[in-house]
C-alpha cells in the first residue's frame, strides 16, 4: 500500500491554528487592500470597448502596428502580443464617433493596406457599455446566489458551528482568488467568473468532506476532545484531499498549457483557487469552527437525522 | 458479505454505458463540405428543384458526394472546400434570387446512425468561427413614434368635430395630453375620446380642462413585442439573403434579439448586410402614358419603370405618395366572406397625406414599391462594400375610396397576403435598432481552439489515468474504467440534448470535470484503505468503504452541482456551455464512480474469499 502520507499517527493540524489564521489574516489584508487600491483589472466583458485579434505571417512588430492605429484616429488603442509573437490584440474603449459594428473591420482594413494584406482576422469583440455593466450586476448577482444557495445548504445539513466554518473558508478562498487577480494585475473576465465560481463548488466540496468527517469522528470517539477529534478527522482525509487537489491540478496544469490563451485567465483562478481551497478546508474552515466551541454534544444525531438509518444493518 | 450485483443491475450499467457510446459515436465522423438549399419566399423545393441541381453541378464537372431532399431543404456534400465554393457560385447562378444557397458543414454521420437520431454534439461559435450579434431595439423611439401618430390623430379628429383645443402634446412616454379651451369643449371632447380608442384608457382632469390618453399596460407590452418580432422578421429576411445555414435569431429579454451566423467567413459584410435598411414606398401607377411605349425606352418624365414581383413591368409616378416610416402595422385579415386582405395602419400625418392624395385618384391604380439596399460584392476606394437600390413593386390595387389613416389591400390570395403583410411591416422599421454586443470568431481561430481543448482533454486524461493506477494499482484501473466510461457518458449526453452546445470553457468543464471526477473514487478507495487497516476482512472493507463514502460523495457533488446550475442560469453563451459540461459531468461521474465501479469491483473481487486487496 503506498500512501501520500502515513496515517498511522495523528497530526495535530490545531495546534497551529494560530500560526495560519495570521498567515491567512494577513493574506486577506493584502488581498483587501490591493482590492481596493489597485481594484480589479476588469476585462472587455465588464468594461465594454472592442477587442480585436489579428494574426501576422510573421511575429508582428507593435510599434507599426501603433503607428498605423495613431494615423487612423486610433490612438487610444492598446496593442500588445497575445500568446504568440504573431497575435496581437488591440484594445479599443467605447466610442461614439464609429459605428461599434464597423470598428473592427475598419481597423482590420487599415492594417492591411498599410502594414500587409494577409493579416488574419481571428476575432472581434464589441461589449456595449450597458451590457458590460449588466455583465458585473449579473455576475455579482450570481456570485451571491451561489453563495447564499450554498449557504443554506450547508446550514441544512450541518451543525451551524461547522456550517460557518464552511462559509468562512468560502469567503476566504474568493476574497484571496480576487485579489492574486487584483495583485498580479490579471484580466478579470466572464471566463474568470465562471472559474471563481467552480472554485466556490471545488472549495466547499473540500470542506464538506471534512466536515463530514469531523462529524462522524465526533460520534464515534465519545473520549477525545473537539481539538483532538479534528485533528483525527483532518488526519484521516488528509490523503483523500491531497490527492484529489492532486489529480484537478494535474488536469489545470494541461488546461493552463495546452488550452490556449482564451483560457488562461480561468485555468490561472482555478488553479489557485484549488491550491487555496484545499489549504482553507484543512486549516481554516474547522479552526473556525473549533473557535465557535464545535462539541460532541451539537453533533449528535437526533433521532430524525440518525445517519444510515435508512441503509442495510452492518453484518 | 458477498458484494454481488444482481445480473439486471450489471446489464442496465452496460446497456447505459452502450447507449451513451452510440450517441457520442456520430463525433468521430467528422463533417462534409456541403451546400444547402432552401426556397425563398415565393420559391418550393421538390423533385425538379433536384434535377435542376444534378444538372448544374454535372454540366459545371462538380462531382458531389451526395445530392439529397430532405425537410424542403437540397443538401450537396462535396468532397472538398474548393468543390464546395465551386459549386455555390454556380447554383447561385442557375437558381437565381429565389433559393438560398448557404456553405455549410454537414454531419457525416452514417446512415444508421441518424436513423435512430443520433447526432454530434453542436458546437458554439468559439469553436466553428462565425458571428454573435446582440441588438437593441430602442423602444423609446419606438413608443416616441406611436405616440406622435397618436397625438396627430387625436388633433385631427378633434378638429373635424369641431371641438377646440389649445394643446395636443405627447406626454412622458406613455400618453397623450389634451388642453381643451372651455368647460364646454372639455365635455364634447369627453364624451367624444371616451372609450374610442383601444388600448387607451381616459383620464380626466376637470380642474385643468385636460384629458389624457394614456397607453394601457397591455397596449405598452403589445407595442413592444411588435417592434421586436418585426425586427426579429426582417432580420430573417436579410440573414436569408446572406446564405447563412442554421443560423439563430431568436429573442432575449424584452427589448433584445440575438443573431447567431456560424460559420460566416466575410464578417465584414454579414455586419453590413444586416445594418441595411429597407423602406417602402406608396406611389401612384402612370395610366397616362403606355407601358409598353417605356418599355420599348421611351419612359415619360417624372414616370420610372419598375420590375414587378410575378408580373410585368409598371409604369409608376416618380412622386411618392407616402413612405413606409408612416405605417404604424401591416396584418392580414380577412373579410365578411372569408377572402383575405391586408389591413394597413397609418400613423396621422400619414394619414394625412394618404386621404390628400387619394382625394382625386378614386378608381385609380396605386403601387406599393419595396426598396431594399443590397450589398454587392464590389467595394469602393474606402473599402466600404457597395450597395445598389433594389426597387420593386409588390402590389397594385385600386384605390376604392378617400383613404385615411387605416386601409386595406383587398383581392390577394392567403400566401400573397402573408408576404405582402410582411413586405410592409419590413419596410416600416417602427424602432431603430442598435448593436450592443458582438463576438466574432474567424475560421482559423476557431479550428485551433477545437484542437486546443481536444489536447487539453486527452493530456488531462491520460495524466489523471497514470496517477490512479500509480497510487491506486487494481483499484486505480477500476477507477479509470469509470473515468472513460464518464468521459463517453458526457459526450453521449452532449450529443443527446438538442439544446446543448460545446464551446472552449465548455470542454475545460470537461477537463475539470476528468480531474475531480475521480474524487468519489478516492473517498471511497481511502474508505477501504481504512477499513483494512481496522483489520476488517476485504469484503467487509469493500462493503463499508462504499457504503460510508455515500453521503459524503452526495453532499460534495451536490454543492458543485448548485454552483453550475447558477452558472448556467446567468451565463451567456460560452460560460453557459462550461456549466452544461460541468452539471452533465457530475452526475454522469457519480453513476460511473459510485455504481459503475461497484459493479466492476463486484465482478472482480465479490463472493470470493479474499486475503488482501490491490489498493
Amino acid at each position: 500500500m503506498r500512501e501520500i502520507i502515513s496515517t498511522d499517527e495523528r497530526i495535530p493540524f490545531m495546534r497551529f491554528r494560530g500560526v495560519f489564521a495570521i498567515i491567512s489574516g494577513l493574506l486577506l489584508v493584502a488581498s483587501i487592500v490591493s482590492l481596493s487600491v489597485n481594484k480589479l483589472n476588469f476585462g472587455l466583458d465588464f468594461t465594454g470597448g472592442t477587442l480585436i485579434e489579428v494574426g501576422f505571417q510573421q511575429p508582428a512588430n507593435l510599434q507599426q502596428v501603433r503607428d498605423v492605429l495613431d494615423d487612423n484616429g486610433y490612438g487610444d488603442a492598446i496593442v500588445q502580443n497575445y500568446g504568440t509573437q504573431q497575435d496581437l490584440l488591440i484594445r479599443l474603449e467605447p466610442r461614439t464617433d464609429v459605428k461599434a459594428e464597423q470598428l473592427g473591420s475598419s481597423i482590420i482594413e487599415a492594417l492591411r493596406s498599410n502594414i500587409d494584406q494577409s493579416i488574419e482576422m481571428r476575432r472581434i469583440e464589441f461589449v456595449g457599455p450597458n451590457v458590460g455593466d449588466e455583465f458585473i450586476e449579473q455576475g455579482g448577482l450570481a456570485m451571491l446566489t451561489a453563495l447564499i444557495c450554498i449557504l443554506i445548504y450547508i446550514a441544512l445539513r450541518f451543525e451551524w458551528r461547522l456550517a460557518v466554518g464552511a462559509v468562512a473558508a468560502l469567503a476566504h478562498d474568493v476574497i484571496l482568488t480576487l485579489g492574486l487577480f487584483s495583485i498580479l494585475g490579471l484580466e478579470f473576465d466572464l471566463t474568470v467568473l465562471a472559474a471563481l465560481l467552480a472554485v466556490i463548488g471545488y472549495s466547499i466540496n473540500d470542506t464538506v468532506v471534512v466536515s463530514d468527517r469531523i462529524r462522524e469522528t465526533f460520534r464515534k470517539f465519545a473520549k477525545l476532545t473537539p481539538m483532538q477529534t479534528v485533528n483525527r478527522a483532518l488526519t484521516d482525509t488528509l490523503s483523500r484531499t491531497l490527492v484529489t487537489s492532486l489529480t484537478t491540478i494535474l488536469v489545470l496544469l494541461t488546461l493552463f498549457f495546452l488550452g490556449g490563451p482564451l483560457i488562461h485567465g480561468f485555468s490561472t483562478a482555478l488553479l489557485f483557487g484549488v491550491v487555496i481551497g484545499t489549504y482553507s478546508s484543512i486549516f481554516i474552515a474547522s479552526s473556525v469552527a473549533i473557535t465557535f466551541g464545535v462539541s460532541r454534544e451539537d453533533l449528535m444525531p437526533t433521532e430524525v437525522e440518525k445517519e444510515g438509518a435508512d441503509q442495510d444493518p452492518l453484518p | 458479505m458477498l458484494n454481488k450485483y444482481p445480473l439486471w443491475k450489471n446489464l442496465l450499467i452496460i446497456f447505459v454505458v452502450l447507449v451513451a457510446a452510440l450517441y457520442a459515436l456520430p463525433n468521430i465522423y467528422g463533417e462534409d463540405p456541403a451546400v444547402q438549399i432552401s426556397a425563398d419566399r415565393q420559391a418550393t423545393i421538390d423533385a425538379a428543384t433536384l434535377d435542376r441541381v444534378r444538372n448544374t453541378l454535372t454540366s459545371e464537372n462538380i462531382s458531389p458526394k451526395s445530392v439529397a431532399l430532405e425537410e424542403q431543404q437540397i443538401l450537396v456534400r462535396l468532397t472538398s472546400d474548393d468543390q464546395q465554393l465551386k459549386a455555390r457560385e454556380a447554383l447561385v447562378k442557375s437558381l437565381g434570387d429565389n433559393y438560398i444557397v448557404a456553405l455549410n458543414l454537414a454531419p457525416a454521420t452514417p446512415e444508421w446512425l441518424k436513423s435512430i437520431g443520433a447526432q454530434p454534439m453542436k458546437l458554439g461559435l468559439d469553436l466553428r468561427g462565425g458571428v454573435h450579434f446582440l441588438m437593441e431595439i430602442d423602444m423609446d423611439e419606438a413608443m416616441r413614434k406611436i405616440l406622435d401618430g397618436m397625438k396627430d390623430t387625436v388633433r385631427n379628429e378633434l378638429r373635424e368635430e369641431r371641438i377646440r383645443y389649445t394643446a395636443v402634446n405627447v406626454e412622458d412616454r406613455d400618453g397623450v395630453k389634451v388642453q381643451l379651451r372651455t368647460e364646454e369643449d372639455y365635455q364634447q371632447a369627453l364624451s367624444y375620446l371616451d372609450n374610442r380608442y383601444q388600448g387607451y384608457t381616459l383620464v380626466e382632469n376637470p380642474d385643468e380642462q385636460t384629458l389624457e390618453l394614456r397607453m394601457t399596460e397591455q397596449k405598452l407590452a403589445e407595442t413592444r413585442d411588435y417592434a421586436v418580432s418585426q425586427n426579429i422578421t426582417i432580420m430573417r429576411n436579410r440573414v436569408n439573403e446572406l446564405g447563412v445555414a442554421e443560423p439563430v435569431i431568436q429573442r432575449q429579454g424584452s427589448n433584445r434579439i440575438v443573431v447567431e451566423l456560424p460559420g460566416v467567413q466575410d464578417t465584414a459584410r454579414a455586419k453590413e448586410i444586416l445594418g441595411a435598411t429597407a423602406t417602402l414606398e406608396f406611389r401612384m401607377v402612370d395610366t397616362e402614358n403606355d407601358v409598353r411605349d417605356a418599355m420599348s425606352g421611351r419612359v415619360p418624365f417624372g414616370s420610372e419603370l419598375l420590375p414587378m414581383r410575378d408580373g410585368p413591368q409598371q409604369l409608376l409616378k416618380e412622386d411618392v405618395i407616402l413612405t413606409g416610416d408612416h405605417i404604424v402595422n401591416a396584418g392580414v385579415g380577412y373579410d365578411e366572406y372569408n377572402r383575405p386582405q391586408v389591413n394597413i395602419t397609418l400613423d396621422g400625418a400619414g394619414g394625412n397625406k394618404m386621404s390628400m392624395a387619394t382625394k382625386d385618384n378614386v378608381g385609380k391604380p396605386m403601387a406599393t414599391v419595396f426598396i431594399e439596399y443590397k450589398a454587392t460584392d464590389e467595394r469602393d476606394e474606402n473599402g466600404n462594400l457597395q450597395f445598389t437600390k433594389n426597387a420593386e413593386v409588390i402590389n397594385v390595387a385600386t384605390i376604392q375610396s378617400r383613404l385615411g389613416s387605416s386601409f386595406r389591400i383587398t383581392g390577394v390570395g392567403a400566401q400573397e397576403a402573408q408576404n405582402l403583410a410582411l413586405l410592409l411591416r419590413a419596410g416600416a422599421l417602427i424602432a431603430p435598432i442598435q448593436i450592443v454586443e458582438e463576438r466574432t470568431v474567424g475560421p482559423s481561430l476557431g479550428q485551433q481552439n477545437i484542437d486546443a481543448g481536444t489536447q487539453a482533454i486527452m493530456w488531462g486524461f491520460i495524466l489523471v489515468l497514470i496517477f490512479m493506477v500509480a497510487y491506486y494499482r487494481k483499484f486505480g484501473l477500476v477507477a479509470n474504467c469509470a473515468l472513460a466510461s464518464n468521459l463517453i457518458l458526457i459526450i453521449g449526453v452532449m450529443s443527446m440534448i438538442p439544446g446543448a452546445t460545446l464551446t472552449l470553457p465548455g470542454m475545460a468543464g470537461i477537463v475539470l470535470t476528468v480531474g475531480m471526477a475521480v474524487d468519489a473514487n478516492v473517498l471511497i478507495f481511502e474508505r477501504i484503505r481504512e477499513e483494512i487497516k481496522d483489520k476488517r476482512s476485504p469484503q467487509q472493507a469493500i462493503h463499508h468503504g462504499y457504503d460510508s463514502a455515500l453521503s459524503t460523495i452526495a453532499d460534495a457533488n451536490v454543492t458543485t452541482l448548485i454552483a453550475a446550475l447558477i452558472l448556467f442560469a446567468i451565463g451567456n453563451g460560452p460560460i453557459k456551455g462550461f456549466a452544461i459540461t460541468l452539471a452533465i459531468g457530475i452526475i454522469t461521474s457519480m453513476f460511473t464512480a459510485i455504481v459503475g465501479t461497484r459493479a466492476i469491483v463486484n465482478s472482480i473481487w465479490g463472493g470470493k474469499r479474499l486475503s488482501k486487496l490491490s489498493i
